[in-house]
Order: structure tokens, then sequence, then C-alpha cells
């Protein structure tokens, strides 16, 4: 699986030889590859318009290109807004409660999202071709999904070591700007423009996993929201900045402590642990029908109604699993 | 095949939502009692039961290219989507089963013919589990004010309630029958559920008869009775669980709801529950929701908004709790009707019990529950549930209803009760089923009259036998919650899968916690028998009941061995087996069960061997989503 950003192809299709070498070099003979691009047709041709664009055809005759347009930015943004929003409103009748759901979006873009990662799951694993993943500038849907599309596939990045690593990788050295992504959150009166919560819908669709696969992620719904909450404001340096060079430049390593080194502590550690955990050496299809994607409570309704009867079954898990 | 076979058909492919194209071939059988589908095509084989008595509708589809297609929808909200080869056994299948699934006479119901391996002793025996009267002296009945009087005992007061019924001591036989002249079919006020605490109760009847301005002496101190029956509150409350407009409209049928003028210190109060044909019509909505292929978020979110159901859901739940909030907060005793007092009186009754009385979320004290408020009080299963061939617009979902109030409330508190979604759902299988004397007819009257107790067998020991499938891992026991509050904001109220889309196997978790806890709880078995053995010894009046369970096991009930519906094809497969000391045989083989199955079943709906189809679906859906925001 790779990752990158768009062809700089333009209104006047400029070819790159380089670059058709390189992804030429992927395949072996007679192979083929799946170029899934995170824009809709329409807004990847509309690209080249500012420079941008689309692999064409006959420069990459072996790529089969897909479009699977997945929210960013601004709208996903507005969705993530609204959704808090919804839930923080106490007003809300029964007879409303599910057309406001609906019309924030955010449940569809988790289905979205779950999808076009196993979409490139399974040209992984059920077609054995290789695949890339693009959007525009590479730094957002492309990392929901090859981060996404990890975790179904790999049960190593499903261990909580893994998962950290996952998250190096994927999103933190990939260079997704968290700096500008991660400014506000839902209830910045300031609408940055930049700011989008990619990374929470990454969260929010691992949860989904948890949910539908209790047993295959060594972590419980604590690790995720810990993520959630360190990369808007953290006492550790490892959400900081957008990207490796600005890291180098502020000397985060130098001058900031790890998240990791934090969580990975004995006695911090337990506390994310899934009691349930079982290695899973398969790949974990999810579903993707609406019965199946739920919303979040502990995420969306954390500081709205109790957990305690919900922690309370965790620990009598914990007994039960734990033994005699 | 447990009874006779009636019919034999090859070629028979089944199709469901994922596996539309790949269907194998397999061989339809019905019997007296079962469609049984059988596929042995694979290597293991499998086997589709539907008993007769759950098909709600069969549909002839259009003719497609595989076959003649019948559609089978089951009042368990299984669908099962046949196709056949040949057109003379399609039609033959579609008579059978239209004749076989509606039954006429009570005597055709299956209850009549079904037999295990059990003595005639042991029959009786599973008859007499639950006793009412343990419940009531349990609350501390008979008392200073209240008595279990036998003036029903022939049914003169009121035939549609049971012989013994329960009454302030103060309230005289004059009063009794004067009450019930003016009350809907003769259903005074009783007791329902006495709040030991505070003496405070909850009481039941039907609308009075009042009209525009008609008075009963007798019927105004009855209600004076109950109040006083509970001298720590000055008033009391009457609900009328209709929405106003309804409970106003019956006035000009000369019925009605209480003046608060009329009757001393009532506080008087709708509660707004819509009637039966609303909730029809609610739950067709909600159904063709589950049925969509393949629906986008929004279609999913919207419909089910537009079915209106879990408003419905909201509605019950809200009455259940206002009550409860009503005996243990206010101290005030409550009188709830409806109409006839046999639907939403028995829904929201029952469920305000649930709610201050931690009994009643223990296995026992569940089907305690349901032998009072709906058996005994004259809920009409057999109308309700379409048990004979009758008058559609009787049909109503009224318990399923009450039994996904009580699921919502076990996933707010998953800790508080003794048993797991799976008994709600094996007690919703069989209030239709038609296999047990429980729920035939319409009140006890009839029952006697059908002679239930002497040629029919009692639900009750047959589910407690299974105890060890059904019971919740993470109950925390007795004395762990008191009264339950729960939350009754609209978010939440979750959408039951496990009940209406119960047999899409691909939409629920793929990994069951369930069956893994419950298998790490099977060893420890042992040492639990141990102690309910010197826990026998203790003399108990609350509390769950120890080890009924095993000792009926001892005697032998056979019961469990008969299949009597689909077996739900579990991604993991079935629960271990469960030996007769209650010992699981499977134990913690359940892990490499789930990885077997990992192995064996990767053809998830997802998983489509031609990705091209893949692409094609996502293309489409995509396109759907599209069309849908422009």
């Amino acid at each position: 699986m790779l990752r990158s950003s768009q062809p700089l192809t333009g209104p006047n299709r400029k070819r790159c030889r380089e670059d058709e070498t390189l992804l030429g070099m992927v395949l072996d003979e007679g192979e083929r590859g799946f170029i899934i691009d995170t824009r809709s047709a329409q807004a990847a041709k509309q690209a080249r318009m500012t420079g941008g664009g689309t692999e064409p055809k006959s420069s990459y005759p072996h790529w089969r290109r897909l479009h699977r347009a997945l929210e960013r930015g601004r709208p996903l943004q507005e969705s993530f807004i609204k959704l808090v929003e919804a839930c923080n409103d106490a007003s809300i009748t029964m007879d409303r409660w599910l057309s406001r759901l609906e019309s924030c979006r955010w449940l569809s873009h988790v289905k979205a999202a779950l999808s076009t990662a196993c979409l490139a799951a399974q040209c992984l694993d059920r077609e054995e071709a290789s695949v890339l993943v693009h959007g525009a500038e590479g730094t957002d849907t492309t990392l929901l999904v090859t981060a996404l599309a990890q975790v179904i596939l790999d049960p190593s990045c499903r261990t909580l070591v893994g998962f950290q690593g996952l998250l190096e990788r994927e999103w933190i050295e990939a260079g997704h700007p968290f700096h500008v992504r991660c400014a506000r959150s839902a209830y910045s009166h300031a609408r940055l423009k930049q700011e989008a919560p990619l990374f929470l819908l990454f969260l929010d669709c691992v949860w989904q996993l948890s949910r539908q696969f209790p047993f295959s992620l060594e972590f419980g719904e604590r690790l995720l929201l810990t993520l959630f909450d360190n990369a808007y404001a953290s006492a550790y340096g490892t959400f900081l900045c957008s990207n490796e060079k600005e890291r180098c430049l502020c000397k985060v390593k130098e001058s900031t402590h790890s998240l990791w080194a934090w969580l990975n502590q004995p006695e911090e550690k337990e506390k994310y642990l899934n009691p349930l955990y079982t290695h899973n050496a398969l790949v974990i299809w999810p579903s993707v029908e609406p019965q199946s994607i739920q919303l979040w409570h502990g995420l969306f309704f954390r500081w709205i109604r109790s957990s305690q009867y919900l922690d309370e079954a965790w620990a009598e898990i914990q007994q039960v699993v734990g033994g005699n | 095949f447990p009874t006779l076979l009636v019919l034999q058909v090859e070629n028979v492919k089944l199709l469901d939502r994922y596996t539309n194209r790949k269907a194998a071939n397999g061989t339809l059988y019905l019997t007296a009692t079962h469609l049984i589908y059988v596929d042995a095509s694979a290597e293991v084989r499998k086997e589709t039961w539907i008993l007769h008595h759950h098909i709600a509708t069969v549909e002839k589809l259009p003719l497609a290219t595989a076959g003649y297609p019948l559609l089978i929808h089951c009042k368990n909200f299984h669908v099962a989507h046949f196709v056949i080869g040949q057109e003379r056994d399609c039609h033959e299948v579609y008579t059978s089963l239209l004749k076989l699934s509606q039954p006429v006479k009570p005597e055709e119901l299956y209850a009549f013919s079904y037999n295990p391996k059990m003595s005639k002793e042991n029959r009786e025996i599973g008859w007499k589990l639950i006793d009412l009267k343990v419940d009531y002296q349990r609350m501390g009945i008979p008392n200073d004010y209240w008595e279990i009087t036998d003036l029903n005992k022939d049914y003169e007061v009121c035939n549609t309630y049971p012989p013994e019924i329960v009454v302030p001591r103060a309230a005289n036989k004059a009063v009794v029958v004067g009450s019930s002249r003016f009350r809907s079919r003769g259903r005074i006020p009783v007791l329902s559920y006495l709040y030991k605490e505070n003496n405070a109760a909850i009481c039941r009847c039907s609308q009075p008869l009042s009209g525009f301005s008609a008075r009963c002496l007798e019927d105004e101190q009855m209600l004076q009775a109950i109040r006083e029956a509970n001298p720590g509150s000055h008033f009391m409350y009457v609900v009328d669980t209709r929405p106003k407009l309804n409970a106003m409209a019956n006035r000009a049928a000369g019925k009605g709801y209480e003046n608060e003028d009329n009757y001393d210190n009532i506080r008087f109060k709708f509660i707004g529950i819509e009637n039966i044909h609303v909730m029809r019509s609610s739950l067709q909505k909600l159904l063709e929701v589950c049925e969509m292929k393949s629906p986008s978020m929004s279609d999913f979110l919207t419909g089910l908004e537009n079915s209106g159901w879990l408003r419905h859901i909201k509605a019950v739940m809200d009455a259940g709790v206002f009550l409860a909030k009503a005996v243990k907060d206010e101290k005030a005793s409550v009188l709830v009707h409806c109409s006839d007092g046999w639907d939403r009186t028995a829904q929201v009754c029952s469920l305000a019990s649930l709610l201050l009385d931690p009994f009643y979320r223990t296995f026992k004290g569940f089907m305690v529950l349901i032998e009072k408020e709906w058996i005994a009080m004259g809920h009409k299963f057999s109308h309700r549930c379409g048990h004979l061939c009758g008058d559609p617009k009787e049909v109503s979902p009224v318990f399923t209803q009450f039994a996904e109030c009580v699921w919502q409330l076990m996933q707010q508190f998953p800790c508080a009760f003794e048993f797991n979604e799976r008994f709600l759902l094996e007690i919703h299988d069989h209030v239709y089923s038609c296999q047990f004397g429980n729920f035939l007819g319409t009140c006890h009257k009839e029952r006697e009259d059908l002679k239930i107790f002497e040629k029919t067998h009692s639900l009750w020991p047959f589910l407690l036998q299974k105890k060890q499938e059904l019971r919740n891992p993470l109950y925390r026991g007795f004395t762990a919650y008191k009264e339950l509050q729960p939350n009754t904001l609209p978010f939440s109220f979750q959408f039951w899968c496990g009940m209406y889309n119960r047999f899409d196997k691909g939409m629920h978790p793929k990994q069951c916690v369930l069956d893994h806890l419950l298998g790490c709880m099977s060893q420890k078995v042992k040492l639990e028998d141990n102690a309910s053995e010197l826990e026998n010894k203790l003399p108990f009046l609350d509390g769950p009941l120890p080890s009924e369970a095993c000792s009926l096991a001892k005697i032998g009930c056979a019961a469990s061995k008969t299949p009597m519906l689909n077996t739900p094809q579990d991604y993991e497969g079935e629960p271990p087996p469960v030996l007769s000391n209650g010992a699981g045989a499977g134990d913690i083989d359940a892990m490499s069960d789930v990885d077997q199955k990992h192995r064996d079943n990767l053809s998830h709906h997802q998983d489509l061997h031609d990705l091209n189809d893949t692409i094609d679906v996502l293309d489409s859906k995509a396109k759907d989503e599209r069309r849908s925001t422009t």
C-alpha cells in the first residue's frame, strides 16, 4: 500500500516520466494496481484547473483508478460542530433527534471512511494487488484510509504498541497537520479555515472496529479518548506541530516528553488495555450497514451522561475474564 | 423429524441479503409443526428451522431467473426468501404454508401436541413453579391495608381478571361490585405492586364509564380506599396512559376518564402513549427500514425516525419512570389505566415494578412479573399475537415494546439484570410460538376452559433449564442496584439490532462477548453449586432463586432437546452444550472457535470474490448518496 499526494497534471495534462517509472516499478510483470483517489471524479478533474489532477490511464496503464469521495476540510468540521451541538441540545425531542443526527452526516462519514478503508484492504488481501491512496494533499483523507486499512489488515497494528507505531507512521510522521487541524475542536467561534476532525474520524472508525470485534484490539475506548484529548491539548510533544520538519525546527524531541513513554509505563498501560483481547491473526472485516455503525456515546456524550454503569460493567468483565 | 413430514421439495435456494448469487441448492421439508430447510452443499450441514406458528405472511414474488420465489415474514422478524425450482412445487408449498400458519381452533395449536419426554408429575410441577401468592407475600400482603380477595373466584366481578385479586381491605363487596359496573369490562382497580418501604401502591384498572357526567359512589369509594391504604400521602395519582384527545373521544361513547372534581384528593394526569393501531403501523414501517438492502446512513436514520418506533418506546419508558418516581420519591400511590387496561397499562405497570424492585430483574422475578401483569391480568396474547386466524386489527406489538424497554434498560444498566438478551428473545419467541400453554388464549378463565394446565406445558421450567446460556455474566447481584433511574433523553434509545435484524448475522458484532464470558464463568459453576446447596438451607422471601435450575435438570426436563425454531447462524457457532450438573462442556475453547469460524466464514458480505462487483456495488452506493444529497 502506497500513499502520496495528487499528481500535478494541470490543465495541459503534463506528464512525469520519473513518477510513471516509480509507479511502474511497484508492480510485477503482468500485475495491475489500484489507485484510490479520495476525491470525487468531478473534484479530481476540477483540480486540474489549479495545477493538480489525476493519473491519466494512458500514462499509467497498469493502474486502475477508483474514486471514493471522502469529506474533509470545512464541511467535515461543520459536520462535527453540528453533531456536538445536537448532542448538547437538551431540548431536542424524540421525533427530531434522528433527523438532526442525520443532518450532521457524521455517521455517513464514518461509514464512508470504513468502506473506503475496506476497499483498500480488499485490493491487498483479496486481489493481492498493490494500492496507491491519495487525495489532494495526501495529508488528510489519504492517511485516514491507509491507517484504517492497516488496522483492518494487520494484527500487529491492533496491539497497543503496534497501534502507537501506526499513529507515528501514518499520522505524525506522514505529516497530518495536527497544529492547524486540531486547534479549537467543535466549540471555536473563530471557524478557523484549516480546522478539520480527520483524526477524530479515524478514532471513531477504530472505535467502531472495537465494537464489532471486541476481542481483536489490545486497547480499549479509554485509549482512544486519551488520544483524542491529546491531539487537541497535551502535556506531551507527540502531537505538536504539523510535520517532522517543524518538529525539528521547534526542537520538540529535545524539549518535550513523549506521550508514548508515559502511556507505556506499566501502571498507566494497564488502564488502556482491553481485558478481552486475544491475538487474532486474521483480517477483520467490519460491517458498514447502518445498523452496525453507532454513534460513539463514550466520546460525544462523555460529559453529558454518567458512565458509571458502563464502567461497572467493564470492571465486571475484567473480573470474569481475569479468573477466580 | 419430531413430527409428521407433510411435504418435501428439492432444488430450493435460500437467499439472504448478502449471498444472492451464490446460494446453493437445498431441500425444503414441511412437517406438521415446522418448515425446515437443509443445505447440505457445504462441508457443514446447515439447517434453518421456521415454526409454522411464527409465520406472519407468505407471498409469491414475480418469477425470477433462478426460479419461483417465496417470501416468508415471521413474527419474530425472521425473513426467509426461498427460490423454488418448479412452479408446481412453489404453489404447493405456498398453499400448505398458508394453511399450516393460520390455525382456526385453539386445539390446533402446537402446545396441545407438543410432547417432550417428561413425567406427568414434572409437567404439573412446571405449572406450579410460579405462584403469584408468594409474590404478594413478598410484598407483605396480606397486611392491614391490602388483602387477596376471592370475590372473583367464579369470575363474577370480572371475567378477564384472575380468580385472586388484591384490593384494599377497606373495600367491601359492595364497593368492589359497584366499581366493577362502572369500569370498562368490569376491570376494577386492583393492586399491581406495593412498595413496602413507604406503602405507596401501583394499582391498575380500565377506563371509567363516566361519559360526560356519570358518577359512581362505589368507584369513588374504591379510589378512596386505595388512597387511604397509603397513609404516607394525602393524594394519589390517577394516570391515563392514552393521549388526551383519544380519552376525550371515549367520553362520547359513555366511557372516558376520572373527573378530579368527583374523586377526593386525586391528581389526574395524561401520559400519551398511542393505541394499538398506531403501534402496529409503526412496527410495520420499522421492519421496512430493517429490510432495506444496503441503505445509506441517511436512509436508515430517516426511515427509523419516520417509523416513530423509538418515540413510542420512549413514551412507554417515560410512563414507567413517572410511576416509579411517584411511588419512590413522592410516596404517592398511582392508579393506572388506558382503555381496557390490558395493553398500555400492562406495559407501564410491569416496567415500573422492574424499575423499583430488583427482584423482577432476576430470572424468577421476571417470570413472576410476566405471569402477574401480563398473563393473569388478561393481556390478550392470542389476539395481539395473531395465534389463530382472526381480526388483523387486533394484532399489535404490545409485548414486543415491553421487551424492548427491558432491553433498553439492560443497555444502560449492564450489571443490573440476572438474565441476558437471549432470555428476552426466547420469551418473545415463545409468546408467538404457542409451544407452551402460558400465552394461549386471552385471560385466565379462557385458559381454564381450554384446560391448558392439564394438557400443555409451562415455558418456565424449559427456560430455567437453559439458565446457563441465558444468564448475564455481568450481573452484580441482587443488592447492587436498588431502583433504576434510566436516562430518557432521545439519544439514550438505541436501535435493537438483535431483535429487528436478529437473523442478519453480518450486521451484528463479529465476536460474541457473551459466549466468551459465559464460558469463563462455567468454570466457576462447580463452586457455585456448592454454595447453592448451603443457600438452599436458608429461608428466603426475596432474592434470586439459587439452584432451582439444577434441581429441575436432575429431574430431567428434556424439553430443550427439541429445536423449536430457526437456529440463528451464530458467527461463532453454538454455545457449548450444558451438562446436567450445569458445567459447560466447551469451556475455554471459545476463543479458538472464534478463530476457526473466522477461517470458515470469511464469506462475509464485504468479502466478494470478484472485486469488480465490490466496485460496482460501492459505486452505485456512492451514486445513491450523491443523489440523496443533491
